[in-house]
């Protein structure tokens, strides 16, 4: 045992919300970050997906019903609206899917090399929003 | 003393976040499976309609696959949901609220899927 007085020990703090505009995370962490951000959407969105699921399965009254609200809106709610929100799900689904992926694949390989950690975030990051973009575009009738 | 760390550790008790971690990977790989299960299904010739969707899931190996699905999406969001109020809720009472409002959330909603699915 050492009687040799304690040297303080370094404090590692979780970032403070104010600091989150100024704090620079490298792109794995904004994988990270995001992977929790879509998660936390899913978890609160999961009524809504419920609710399209419920509607598109019932009859195929409900599933007419659900396609016009999609195209011209139900009650007060546009259907740019519904369709935004859907958007946000498939977003938050992709980059949770890819996400979990890349860490199966890191568990899987022993990938976790600083540099292997930037470039399949930067592909995870690709992969979904360029798959986001695609599902958009149908979405919003582009093609 | 007892050796109680590295490859004497004590393994009963607390089961240090292993059966959490692993949980978690089982149910993500469920889930993908049922994603591109439910993809092909989609993709197959014919344009969508009610009847080609319904149809999916009225077949009985598909009930039971998205039942199972259901159960491993709930606790997998258990798991995360827990995660994230143990990193940033530190007042006990809060935490425990929020974490009861979560089970009874992800009940609810995983009661209202199976309504869906039997129902058809």
């Amino acid at each position: 045992m050492s009687n040799a007085p304690a040297k303080p020990r370094p404090v590692y703090r979780n970032i403070h919300i104010t600091d989150i505009v100024r704090y620079r995370l490298p792109v794995a962490g904004m994988v990270s970050i995001l992977h929790r951000v879509s998660g936390a959407m899913m978890f609160l969105l999961l009524p809504f997906a419920l609710w399209i699921f419920d509607a598109s399965l019932s009859s195929e009254f409900s599933y007419e019903a659900l396609a016009s609200a999609f195209a011209v809106g139900a009650g007060p709610l546009p259907g740019w609206l519904l369709k935004l929100v859907s958007l946000a799900l498939i977003w938050a689904y992709l980059h949770h899917a890819i996400a979990g992926v890349r860490h199966l694949w890191m568990d899987a390989t022993h990938s976790v090399a600083k540099v292997q950690g930037a470039t399949s975030a930067v592909a995870t990051l690709a992969l979904s929003l360029l798959l986001t973009a695609a599902l958009g575009a149908k979405l919003f009738g582009l093609f | 003393m007892t050796v109680k760390h590295g490859s004497k550790r004590l393994v009963v008790g607390a089961h240090y976040g292993f059966r959490d971690w692993l949980s978690q990977r089982v149910t993500a790989a469920l889930m993908a499976l049922f994603t591109l299960a439910l993809v092909v299904q989609v993709l197959m010739p014919g344009p969508m309609s009610y009847d080609k969707w319904a149809g999916i899931f009225a077949a009985q190996w598909m009930k039971l696959l998205t039942f199972t699905v259901v159960v491993a999406l709930l606790w997998h969001a258990w798991v995360g949901m827990r995660d994230i109020w143990m990193d940033y809720i530190k007042p006990v009472g809060v935490r425990l609220v929020l974490q009861v409002a979560t089970i009874v959330w992800l009940l609810g909603c995983a009661g209202w899927a199976v309504q869906v699915l039997w129902r058809l």
